[in-house]
């Protein structure tokens, strides 16, 4: 019993890092309705930014998260104007073969600026405390694990007042809704757009430096960041910035506790397994609001 | 007293639309509003009514003409550096957006005029308009009625103190009562800011009695300009708009 509650624990600490790598993409798929197949690349290069920042200037890679963020954020207008905009018009099929394009573009210019090899960050905050656990009714807790999650947790809550408590977040929900409604008020789409985009890879970037503490940074680790993504924002429900938190969370339990009763290769088969179930039940997701 | 002979506030010259390859929605349509007018456009549905006034809102490109607003001409300006100017549409089936309260529509009408004192007065005079909507200030719009509806699509449009307001089928789907009280705010706000009025109607003699002075357009012409008394006398109304 305690064993599974450990997993628990466990499992809501890896939930919320996850909630801050769904939330970019909540904010791109769930709320703009727009493709992006090179989420997990964005957060491959938020990994080797963090593992440059240490390596090459030897500061905290946590200190790596502003300007990650700051340069992220303009990368993913970058890709919206250069590249979304052309085809958002058009049919889905030509933003999921878009962004497939910037998919390997990311990844083979990683391979060739920073080779297929596995890189560590090392030296900074979280991994002088590895090993260091708080123990509370029987239970431990991985502190950097928990700072970590405490992190993405501030972050993912700024980013919920920004679009629900904002008049800014409002135009984006009114853009989002009818961007001919939105243009009678004197919202500009584009602009709305551009800036989700900067959002979204600028969050699932910063999530990338936070997990470069704790996984090898390497130009092919995104892709299953970017399933287990649409996964989170598909069961929390579209529009719903919550329920892709909650949504991450169950994601981590389920992982950490099927890995307590079989063999690891089996966690993200019960993951998707209750993706399909939830799916099949209600499809809107936990908590949609569309 | 002849209100069109005065420098227009809006002015269409020789609209031309096109709807994909060669569909000619507009053709060479010329329309003008004096600032204080209320100008009523009838015709029958397809006729183009919506086309023309989604083009002076600059959702639309025309192929050719100009548009004028306040001495100015706007056809290559964006649809959104457009309210600003002036200008307003409340469009048809009101496009309000229904997961937001209706305090929230209407903070969003006056995207960009973030000025609290503006914005204060502004809303004290759409709760003045429309008591009602002020009942349901937290209330998401989507879950008004169509006659509450349409009172928070004029409101949302009137939130940056337009001097122009285009209205695209108001009274469409709502109840006769609340139709009237949708006319009476016009007209007050006719009277009292002298608020220029672009009306596109279903209901010909509420719109004409409503209006100085009329527009009928058929098939992407206009087909015959007069005053409303004119218009409501004319052998071409009264046979096809008002069955008699």
């Amino acid at each position: 019993m305690t064993l599974v509650l450990q997993a628990v624990v466990n499992g809501l600490e890896m939930g919320l890092v996850y909630a801050l790598v769904a939330v970019g993409l909540a904010i791109i798929w769930g709320l703009m309705e727009m493709i992006n197949f090179a989420h997990g690349e964005l957060l491959m290069l938020g990994m080797f930014g963090a593992w440059w920042f240490s390596t090459t200037l030897h500061l905290d890679p946590l200190l790596a998260i502003p300007p990650v963020a700051l340069v992220m954020f303009g990368v993913g207008r970058l890709i919206y104007t250069l590249l979304m905009r052309r085809v958002q018009r058009g049919e889905t099929f030509a933003q999921i073969f878009a962004t497939i394009g910037l998919f390997f573009f990311l990844q083979n210019s990683a391979v060739a600026a920073f080779t297929s090899d596995y890189r560590f960050v090392e030296g900074g905050l979280l991994s002088r405390l590895s090993g260091i656990n708080l123990h509370l009714a029987g239970l431990s807790v991985g502190l950097p694990l928990l700072i970590a999650g405490a992190l993405a947790l501030v972050l993912f809550l700024a980013l919920y007042l920004l679009v629900e408590r904002t008049e800014f977040g409002l135009a984006l929900q009114a853009t989002s809704e009818d961007r001919e409604a939105a243009m009678l008020v004197g919202i500009r789409p584009q602009r709305m757009f551009a800036v989700a985009w900067g959002l979204g890879a600028a969050l699932v970037a910063v999530a990338g430096a936070i997990l470069a503490n704790f996984f090898a940074a390497y130009p092919q680790v995104g892709f299953p960041f970017t399933v287990l993504a649409y996964a989170i924002v598909a069961l929390g429900g579209f529009g719903s910035i919550l329920g892709t938190l909650l949504a991450a969370l169950l994601v981590g339990v389920v992982q950490s506790v099927t890995v307590v009763y079989l063999p690891p290769a089996f966690k993200d088969a019960f993951v998707f397994a209750s993706y399909l179930l939830i799916g099949l039940l209600r499809p809107q997701g936990l908590f949609g609001k569309f | 007293m002849a209100p069109a002979a005065e420098a227009p506030l809006l002015e269409a010259r020789e609209l031309h639309v096109a709807y994909g390859a060669g569909v000619r929605a507009l053709q060479g349509v010329s329309v003008r509003v004096a600032p204080g007018e209320v100008v009523a456009l009838v015709g029958a549905n397809g006729a183009g009514k919506t086309t023309l006034l989604k083009t002076l809102a600059g959702l639309l490109t025309p192929v050719a003409g100009e548009v004028w607003f306040d001495g100015r001409r706007i056809d290559d300006v964006p649809a959104p550096d457009r309210p600003r100017l002036g200008m307003a549409l409340v469009p048809e089936g009101r496009r309000l957006f229904s997961r937001l309260t209706v305090a929230e529509n209407l903070a969003l009408g006056a995207f960009t005029n973030a000025d609290p004192a503006h914005r204060r007065r502004m809303l004290e005079r759409v709760w003045e308009l429309f008591p009602v909507l002020s009942a349901r200030a937290g209330q998401r719009a989507g879950t008004l009625s169509g006659g509450e509806g349409q009172m928070l699509a004029i409101a949302r449009a009137l939130m940056l103190r337009p001097r122009f307001l285009m209205l695209d089928e108001p009274s469409l789907g709502i109840m006769p009562r609340l139709v009237d009280a949708i006319l009476d705010v016009l007209r007050r706000l006719h009277r009292e800011e002298r608020l220029a009025i672009f009306l596109v109607e279903q209901n010909v003699p509420a719109a004409l009695d409503l209006a100085d002075r009329g527009y009928v357009l058929q098939t992407g012409r206009i087909v015959l300009e007069a005053p409303s008394r004119d218009l409501l006398a004319s052998d071409l109304v009264r046979k096809a708009y008002l069955g008699l």
